[in-house]
């Protein structure tokens, strides 16, 4: 195990790295002018421009730049809007709107998705089964905000059960975003765990199983369960990021003052470095989500820990 | 592999009397289209996507004649007034403005209503179709193209370049498509955010999966021993590449293209929702959905248009994929 | 290779553990058993009316290629044969007397594992990996006699031990895949005889495994049965293996026993063509041969079976009668059964002299 972690590290790290300097590299060494790039077509007094150089840095070589910009980004400094207004001000505050959101969403869509994904691959072709592929297959069709929308009009509107915007009615107000947000996720979930439930009944082992004996809830429940979530598990750690790219959406569908709405408000007035730090920050949190969801993984399939 | 090959087994000279018949000769390829013909999914998808790409390449024959940019509301801004149209977003309607509710504008002849300007919905829709269709069918030509040369390419040669590239892989990876997207185009100025630029970055995005999957594909076949057999003949590696180990990742990269599509075209719906990707004149179902963010409540039929034609399409090509994926696996059958 | 075979010993002895049978009915008799696979693209008929008996403390060979229906015939008589797209057609399998056929799946299950058990091919695809052995062995005990976690395990490492596992306490919490292919081997050998059961059906257990290994595979076999003096079944297309430990040979060809007899007479002289072409095939160390003699063609489709004898299209024995009349399966010189119409003529000669 310990080798297994000490490995995933040694790759995570120059993928940090590469992934930072990437969007650094991008972000303020293409541009001809990256603060005017940044700032789109709005126009930006030189005072703040210059201000703006000093504290990105742009005046030193690119080394010692991106050097700079980590520091300040372990420093929790992700740079500031063109008010001077700290990033991390901006995180602080709106962090925990996103956090509960995602949670709701991750939550609804592991429940359900891994219960309708056993449930349809036990009973192949059977009617559950032909239910789950096709509510999914139209699930994934669907965009997250026609189905924002479609949801607010019919369940807020319409029937009045959940409120339409906003977070001023406690945990409820994640509900509706929270599921919409899931959706997606829920159907590739439930798919995923469906194949690996199909083939993982396949397997030798499980005849094996039947010889000893065995009844087949436990053949089923005790011995291809865990198998079959293996792989189900692993996509869970990249739905992280579809995830946070939904959530952008979601919240300006229903109007939660969380970092996506805050990304999509800074993408209309043209706010350059916001955009820039959330996005960096909201990355980061998607590689160490997958560090941790590949410790899991080990922790699942004893193949992987003792290589 | 091109083909499984089952064997005409050696018979012996037969006297008279009644023989066992011949046995069948089948392929991947015939075995595969065999498999297509008979599922109903696959007629309905190949159906569907004909009939998008018919609209997306002759919008006019199915727009009766309506030009989706002959408004009623035509707009002067800031003195300016070029094609009838506007130039610079954004632009808030107020409330008094024309947009007719949708049983009138049904009656003036209207069949999906008006948007905020006054233009024909059904004809802005259709007439969306052609960049959605575009922007999908590019981005998956582009990272499919790229996928199969470098995946191919780490996949045979292995060592510093797989590693490599495998390096290069990880990092995209690490950037979801849509936050990717985001940093990418906010960077660009609103009016230089076209089709051309929407298909550069989400091909720079997406790439990665392809590369894996091929460079997976080829891992599989590299080590079979007709391989080794092919090189011993003194083959050439191109050609080893060419003829034996590409088509073996041809099943699971078109299976992949064809569910991309609809990804694809999904993603670019979301970074235009969000106001990143094509903007307004751009024709598409995404710009629609973003002009009418804020009256989607009181005027529904805004978002269920451009949202109908937008699910069926990524639908067409997700049941593709998937239907492609049934008939190609031979351990589904 | 084979001068002299070297078939099982028919004077071991029989100790303790087993009394003899209540009544006289033998341990497992099978009879006209019928299993075929309904597929989108047709029928498999995979076994075609086999019919044998196994007494106690005896080993039957069922000896057959690929597509032979042997490990078919088997998993029928376990009773694990998916359904669908398998069906049993007709015949009767009698466990000491009782019809297992035809039982409520609840039922037929206490017969699993505690009275006849199965070990398969491949150890490795055969265990499930993301358990300890310790645990899937223990397995047996917390689910058939309600043992608990405790006591299973301690149980587990005791098979373990049984089945000569060195350093069986510790490798109790090892994997499957930690292990090696005869070691893996033995860790199912262990699960399957934890509970003691009357029968064990081997199907393959050799196959995948090193030639030392699989000596001491089948040598493990052997003692076992000689300290439980349970009945085996062993499911092979290995002649060495076959005359190594089995008392009889049934020889399976598409889906029916064609030839059944005691081994030596098997190997000395057969009495059916297919048989004759095995042995036949059989390379010698003894003798410089300038080409080998395998049989001519491949198993049919099990799907379109041959009319008449299927054996006949590889046959050289073959007259006209074998392309339209079904040879049944008959006594042709004493306890030597033989599908052939032409058995007596296959059974004149002789397989030793040079060919």
């Amino acid at each position: 195990m310990g080798r297994y972690l000490a490995r995933r590290l040694l790759q995570f790290i120059p993928v940090f790295f590469g992934a930072t300097f990437l969007i650094y590299f991008l972000v303020f060494v293409i541009p001809g002018d990256p603060i005017a790039a940044l700032g789109g077509d709005r126009p930006i007094a030189p005072s703040v421009v210059a201000k703006l150089r000093e504290q990105y840095h742009l005046d030193d070589s690119l080394p010692v730049q991106y050097g700079k910009y980590l520091v300040d980004m372990v420093h929790g400094d992700f740079g500031t809007d063109f008010r001077g207004r700290p990033v991390s001000d901006i995180f602080a505050q709106r962090l925990p709107v996103t956090a509960r959101l995602a949670l709701v969403a991750f939550a609804f869509e592991v429940v359900l998705g891994i219960v309708a994904g056993v449930v349809a691959g036990i009973r192949k072709k059977g009617f559950m089964d032909t239910l789950v592929l096709a509510t999914t297959l139209v699930v994934v069709s669907v965009p997250i905000f026609v189905l924002g929308y479609t949801a607010q009009l019919l369940f807020s509107i319409k029937l009045g059960w959940l409120p339409l915007a906003g977070i001023q009615s406690g945990w409820k107000s994640y509900l509706l975003p929270g599921i919409v947000l899931g959706s997606v996720s829920l159907a590739y979930v439930a798919r995923l765990t469906r194949a690996s439930v199909v083939e993982n009944l396949r397997a030798d082992y499980v005849r094996t199983a039947t010889a000893k004996g065995l009844s087949r809830t436990r053949v089923v429940g005790q011995h291809t369960l865990r198998n079959s979530l293996i792989p189900v598990i692993t996509f869970l750690g990249v739905d992280l990021g579809g995830l946070l790219g939904g959530a952008i959406i979601t919240e300006t569908v229903f109007n939660l003052p969380g970092l996506g709405r805050q990304v999509a408000q800074s993408v209309i007035n043209q706010e350059g470095t916001v955009v820039v730090g959330i996005v960096t920050f909201l990355v980061l949190i998607y590689m160490v989500s997958s560090l941790v969801v590949d410790v899991l993984y080990a922790g699942l399939d004893p193949r992987i820990r003792y290589e | 592999m091109s083909s499984t090959r089952v064997e005409v087994p050696e018979q012996l000279a037969p006297p008279s009397g009644p023989q066992p018949p011949a046995e069948r000769v089948a392929g991947l390829w015939s075995d595969a289209w065999l498999e297509l013909r008979r599922r109903p999914m696959f007629w309905i998808s190949a159906s569907l996507i004909a009939v998008l790409l018919l609209i997306a390449i002759f919008p006019g024959l199915f727009s009766r004649g309506i030009d989706p940019r002959d408004c009623h509301l035509k707009v002067d801004y800031e003195g300016e007034r070029v094609n009838n149209f506007l130039l610079r977003p954004p632009y808030v309607a107020q409330p008094d403005m024309l947009d007719l509710p949708v049983p009138d504008a049904i009656r003036a002849g209207h069949w999906f209503g008006t948007d905020l300007f006054g233009c024909d919905y059904y004809a802005m829709t259709i007439h969306s179709t052609r960049n959605s269709i575009v922007v999908g069918l590019s981005v998956t030509a582009g990272i499919v193209l790229v996928g199969l040369l470098l995946g191919s390419i780490a996949g045979y040669f292995g060592g510093v370049v797989d590693s490599l590239i495998a390096r290069v892989t990880d990092v995209v990876l690490a950037i979801p498509t849509v936050l990717g997207g985001i940093v990418l185009l906010s960077l660009v100025r609103p009016r230089d955010r076209g089709v051309a630029l929407v298909v550069g970055v989400l091909v720079l995005l997406a790439w990665p999966t392809v590369v894996r999957l091929v460079r997976g594909s080829v891992l599989s076949v590299k080590e079979l021993e007709y391989v080794d057999a092919a090189r011993a003949l003194g083959a050439p590696t191109r050609r080893i590449i060419w003829r034996h180990v590409l088509p073996n990742a041809l099943a699971p990269a078109l299976v992949y293209a064809a569910t991309t599509v609809g990804v694809i075209i999904t993603a670019e719906a979301a970074l235009t929702f969000i106001g990143v990707g094509l903007q307004v004149p751009a024709l598409s179902w995404g710009v629609m959905l973003n002009t009418a963010q804020d009256s989607i409540i009181r005027a529904p039929h805004l978002l269920l248009f451009p949202g109908i034609f937008l699910s069926i399409t990524v639908f067409a090509f997700i049941l593709l994929g998937d239907v492609l994926r049934d008939a190609l696996d031979p351990k589904l059958r | 290779m084979l001068s002299t075979p070297n078939c099982a010993d028919v004077t071991q002895t029989v100790s303790a553990p087993h009394p003899p049978q209540a009544n006289s009915a033998p341990l497992l008799e099978v009879s006209n058993l019928a299993v075929e696979f309904r597929l989108n693209h047709g029928v498999v008929r995979a076994v075609n009316g086999i019919s044998y008996r196994l007494a106690a403390g005896k080993t039957l060979a069922i000896l057959g290629e690929s597509g032979s229906g042997k490990s078919v015939s088997a998993q029928a008589v376990m009773g694990i044969i998916d359904t669908p797209p398998g069906f049993i057609t007709s015949g009767s399998v009698r466990f000491q007397g009782t019809e297992l056929i035809g039982l409520p799946a609840s039922e037929r299950r206490r017969y699993r594992g505690e009275k006849i058990a199965m070990i398969f091919q491949d150890a490795l695809s055969s265990l499930n990996p993301v358990y300890t052995v310790g645990y899937q062995i223990g397995e047996m005990f917390r689910r058939h006699r309600g043992a608990s976690r405790a006591e299973a395990k301690l149980k587990a490492i005791e098979m373990m031990e049984r089945v000569k596992i060195p350093l069986a306490r510790e490798r109790a919490n090892a994997y499957p895949h930690q292990f090696s292919g005869g070691m893996r081997q033995r860790v199912m050998i262990a699960m399957a005889i934890a509970l003691d059961p009357d029968i064990l059906i081997a199907d393959e257990p050799t196959t995948a495994l090193d030639v030392t290994v699989q000596a001491q595979i089948m040598g493990l076999l052997d003692e076992l049965q000689a300290e439980t003096g349970m009945g085996m079944i062993l499911i092979t297309h290995d002649l060495g293996v076959v005359a190594e430990v089995a008392d009889e040979v049934a020889v399976m060809y598409a889906g029916k026993i064609v030839e059944q007899t005691d081994c030596t007479s098997c190997f000395a002289r057969p009495a059916h063509p297919y048989t004759f072409g095995l042995m036949h095939s059989i390379p010698r160390s003894d003798k410089k041969l300038a080409r080998l003699n395998p049989i001519k063609g491949t198993p049919p489709d099990l799907m379109r079976i041959p009319p008449g004898c299927s054996f006949h299209p590889r046959c050289e024995f073959r007259r006209e009668v074998c392309f339209t009349e079904t040879p049944q399966l008959r006594l042709v010189a004493k306890d030597r059964l033989s599908a052939c119409h032409f058995a007596e003529s296959v059974l004149a000669e002789e397989v030793l002299d040079a060919r």
